[in-house]
């Protein structure tokens, strides 16, 4: 399998102003994350609110600067690119957003919507503009009246189908999902996925999905990086990652998640507290406040990012092969 | 190909039909709108078209006929210098609502322009809103006499001066919509999509600020014609002889108890007048407003 | 065994008074909640379960907004009968409520010793100290760790669990014997949102309440109830044992919903199943069954006469005209599915 892009190193510190005279802190959100995405698979991002997850995908598409690091696409650092290179970027990579209610223009209709982005990059004419958009239209299940209508006619769902519609437009090669089914219904959600699912077949593309609910990410993603404090504690393939987490945090994720059926019973590990704050995170290894069997080391030193034979990676003192 | 333009070409035509008799549906429904739209209309009607067919000029002095109580020959009587009241509030009314008109045009514009600007570039917005505020501090009419006091009466001034005062009310309040419109996941969707500053702020942030920008306009209508009510009534507005309603209300307030008509007829038109546009300012607040759209759809 | 029946709805509808006219956001339903017992209610947006749950504390305008029909007994006592001031005695003291955002339903200048003090204070005549201590207590029993120093925090100081924790605190405080709570681990991260079902099974366990969970997580059901109502559009369309809804669950609405969600141990080369269209709006509720517009068991006779929920096995309450047929499909689907 090719890379399609290789995230390396990379930070994203806030600075928060205390005011004039005191002393700046900074939250560390994403604080020194590595991972590679290759060609045609779903990249799953999990972790609970508040561990940089969303701003990693924000990143990407330079909405947010990184303070350092590097995502080579094509050979190149997009990190570093200017506007206009960036330009060319930013047509391969589009996003899905969480609010379906605030994603669209009220004011637009959603040909325009769909339109716009056609018109930001300069493709087609007006007549051929339309086209592609009524052609988009109908490969996200809608008819061509639907191109005249405005936002507020249609239901979460729909909406988010829309949203998808002006990522696929600019036959893009990668989306970040940031969140794309968390604010949807449960019947609706599973419209949603499939629908995912499909256009990715159809349109040989790539995702970088990002979501808390660990069921649907392990419903979707082909590979799955966990996330807890800015940093990636373990990434494995779904399947070995659920059934043989490696990492106590992960562990911990997995058992943390409701059964699906009243008779089962799973043991459960019960975490101690709550995620400290990203203002001021501990020592060494991020997750030793809570980690059941955090020892010494793992307050004092921060541990490496290690690659086991599988392929696997696991953030952790303990963990062997 | 081509008939599937040839179709979104009709589809086109039949959904912006739709559209417009929803709206009007909508217009209709909503009592205060079409009070206080009928209510501007009779009066633009009578302000502006009216000077063209009355044969009175509202100069012409007739010292015989001073302090005449209303009659069939003089509607609302005439004043100190025998001028006939009616044509002078006619006209006095075309020069307050051409002035009203031109105000509320420039000030809604550039209090679009630093409002939408102040809300999207944060370092413009110390600047730009400190100095809003800086002239918000004193009342409306206090700078409107400063600034006249500085230019000069006359009626181009005063469309200057009351455009200063009023600019940074619009300004505020567009800013604050467009804040909101700003932290919008659509406006992120446009930066991810590499759309420029000035195309997401002139097509995107701009119109959706339109209704509290609207609103905000007939009040400043509203304000403007009182407030160049009040110059002239001081003295500082429309210079004699040219009549405003301001300016009328000033003559007459010399004679009020002789000659109760030369203040009570102009003072009804400002009533009405002010009366239709906070009307029609409330009414298209209603209509614009998503939330009392629901309820008549 | 009829004794031990702490609240009965009957019949309970709840009308809403809008420009479209009267709309009937709960359509006659009816069920009991046992003490001790954990109820769920499940449903998507719009459904009533909400509704349900406010108009039960009775907590919506009556003034202009809405009007009831039906009983709602709690320990015979009918509470849409009560006056202002009596239901006022109810709340709290016996049925508390929790909600889903618990940083809107603290008050933010206050300390949370003192909203808890307080709520203490109005139900009982016990000394300002006495009530402090019992503050205390209470925090200690939602398991919120240094309970002394908390109780003179402020609610932006803790975290998202922590201040459902506080809630519970503050729905306790005057030992009501009934919870009703609105999803309230909607907004947590999954590892909070176990340590919260897990307080919450402790209430049933040490202090012998019973309470009405509303979710629409069918996971958090599994977790914590023994018997489930499933609604849609203001009607109850299902009422059975935890078990029986899991295992044969017997409306195509609920065994659409059951098969939608992905598993965390299901099979993920399956497809998701899915529920087609959208949940109809109040003012276009539609003729003969709700549920048919989107029905893929849907038959003539479902579009023109709506059905009754009738008991189709023990305890197990189904309306729908066809669930014979269903369990049939779903036999044959499950043998299929596991041959041996």
């Amino acid at each position: 399998m090719q890379p399609l892009i290789e995230v390396k190193n990379l930070k994203k510190y806030f600075e928060i102003n205390n005011g004039i005279g005191k002393k700046k802190n900074v939250v560390k959100a994403i604080d020194d994350v590595s991972f590679t995405i290759f060609k045609g698979e779903t990249y799953g991002l999990v972790g609970e609110s508040g561990c940089g997850k969303s701003t990693t995908g924000r990143t990407l598409l330079k909405l947010i600067e990184a303070t350092s690091g590097e995502c080579i696409y094509n050979g190149k650092n997009i990190l570093q690119m200017k506007n206009r290179e960036m330009a060319e970027v930013r047509r391969d990579f589009q996003m899905v957003f969480q609010d379906p209610y605030s994603s669209l223009n009220p004011k637009k209709r959603i040909g325009q919507i769909l339109e716009e982005s056609l018109i930001i990059h300069k493709i087609g004419d007006k007549n051929s503009r339309t086209e592609m958009t009524l052609e988009i239209l109908k490969k996200v299940g809608f008819q061509e009246e639907h191109y005249f209508r405005y936002p507020h006619e249609f239901s979460g769902g729909q909406r988010q189908r829309i949203g998808l519609a002006r990522a696929l437009i600019l036959n893009p090669q990668l989306i970040i999902c940031d969140e794309p089914v968390s604010a949807l219904d449960v019947s609706i959600q599973s419209q949603v996925i499939n629908l995912l699912q499909e256009v990715q077949k159809s349109f040989d593309l790539t995702y970088l999905f990002i979501a808390h609910d660990l069921s649907v990410v392990r419903h979707i993603s082909d590979r799955i990086g966990v996330m807890y404090l800015g940093n990636i504690v373990e990434e494995a393939q779904t399947d070995e990652l659920f059934e043989r987490p490696l990492h106590p945090y992960t562990q911990a994720l997995i058992s943390a998640v409701p059964i699906s059926h009243p008779k089962q019973a799973r043991e459960k590990i019960k975490l101690k507290g709550e995620i400290p704050s990203p203002l001021n995170p501990p020592s060494g290894c991020v997750f030793h406040t809570r980690c059941p069997y955090a020892t010494e080391i793992c307050q004092s030193q921060k541990p490496d990012m290690r690659t086991f034979s599988s392929g696997r990676r696991v953030a952790c003192h303990l963990v062997e092969e | 190909m081509q008939q599937v333009s040839i179709n979104t070409k009709d589809l086109k035509k039949r959904m912006y039909a739709e559209q417009r008799s929803l709206w009007i549906k909508r217009f209709f429904y909503n009592k205060m709108l079409v009070f206080g739209s009928l209510l501007l209309i009779l009066l633009g009607f009578l302000v502006l078209i009216l000077p063209f067919f009355i044969k009175s000029d509202p100069l012409v002095m007739d010292t015989v006929n001073r302090f005449k109580a209303p009659s069939s020959e003089h509607w609302f009587g005439t004043d100190s210098y025998g001028r006939d009241v009616f044509s002078r509030v006619i006209y006095g009314g075309r020069v307050s609502i051409i002035i009203g008109l031109a105000v509320t045009l420039i000030s809604g514009f550039f209090g679009l322009v630093i409002g939408v600007c102040s809300a999207y570039y944060r370092s413009l917005d110390h600047i730009l809103m400190r100095f809003c505020d800086g002239l918000m501090a004193f009342p409306a009419i206090l700078l409107a006499i400063a600034i006249m006091a500085t230019m000069g009466p006359n009626s181009f001034n005063v469309v200057i001066a009351l455009s200063i005062v009023f600019t940074p009310y619009v300004a505020r309040v567009v800013r604050s919509s467009a804040i909101v419109i700003k932290e919008q996941t659509y406006i992120e969707a446009l930066k991810s999509q590499g759309a420029s500053a000035w195309r997401i702020l002139a097509l995107h942030i701009a119109p959706n600020t339109i209704s509290p920008l609207i609103i905000q306009c007939t009040f400043i209508f509203a304000d403007t014609i009182l407030t160049e009510a009040a110059l002239s009534f001081l003295g500082a507005g429309i210079p004699a002889p040219e009549p405003s309603w301001g300016n009328i209300l000033y003559d007459g307030k010399l004679a009020i108890f002789n000659a109760w008509w030369m203040t009570a007829f102009p003072g009804v038109a400002l009533l009405l007048t002010v009366l239709g546009l906070n009307l029609f300012g409330d009414g298209l607040r209603d209509l614009l407003d998503p939330h009392t759209n629901k309820a008549k759809k | 065994m009829e004794n031990d029946i702490l609240l009965e709805v009957k019949n309970l509808c709840t009308y809403f008074s809008t420009e479209k006219g009267k709309l009937r956001a709960v359509d006659h339903i009816s069920f009991s909640v046992k003490e001790k017992e954990i109820v769920g209610i499940v449903g998507e947006s719009g459904c009533g379960k909400s509704v349900t749950a406010e108009s039960i504390m009775r907590l919506l305008d009556e003034k202009n907004l809405v009007s009831y029909e039906g009983e709602i007994l709690y320990k015979g006592n009918n509470l849409l009968s009560l006056k202002k001031n009596e239901m006022q005695e109810v709340r709290g003291k016996e049925i508390a409520m929790i909600f889903q955002d618990p940083m809107t339903s603290l008050n933010p200048v206050y300390t949370i010793g003192n909203q808890i003090v307080e709520g203490i204070l109005t139900h009982q005549k016990i000394s300002k100290k006495e009530a402090k201590q019992k503050a205390i207590d209470l925090l200690r029993f939602t398991e919120i760790p240094s309970p002394e120093k908390r109780f003179d925090q402020y609610p932006h100081e803790l975290s998202g669990g922590m201040r459902q924790r506080v809630m519970i605190a503050l729905a306790l405080a005057c030992n009501p014997k009934l919870l009703i709570a609105d999803e309230p681990t909607t907004a947590l991260d999954v590892t909070t949102q176990s340590q919260i079902l897990d307080l919450l099974n402790k209430l049933k366990d040490e202090l012998n309440m019973s309470t009405i969970m509303i979710t629409h997580d069918l996971g958090v059901v599994a977790e914590l109830c023994s018997r489930v109502i499933v609604m849609y559009l203001g009607q109850i369309i299902e009422i059975a044992n935890v078990e029986d809804i899991f295992d044969s669950a017997q409306h195509p609405y609920t065994e659409g919903l059951l098969n939608s969600i992905p598993h965390i141990d299901g099979d993920r080369s399956k497809k998701l199943n899915v529920i087609q269209g959208t949940v109809p709006t109040l003012d276009k509720v539609p003729v003969g069954c709700n549920f048919a517009g989107r029905c893929q068991y849907a038959t003539d006779k479902c579009r023109e006469v709506e059905p009754e929920l009738k008991e189709v096995m023990d305890n197990h309450f189904v309306k729908c005209w066809n669930y014979e047929l269903i369990r049939k499909t779903n036999k044959e689907e499950n043998e299929i599915a596991t041959p041996y």
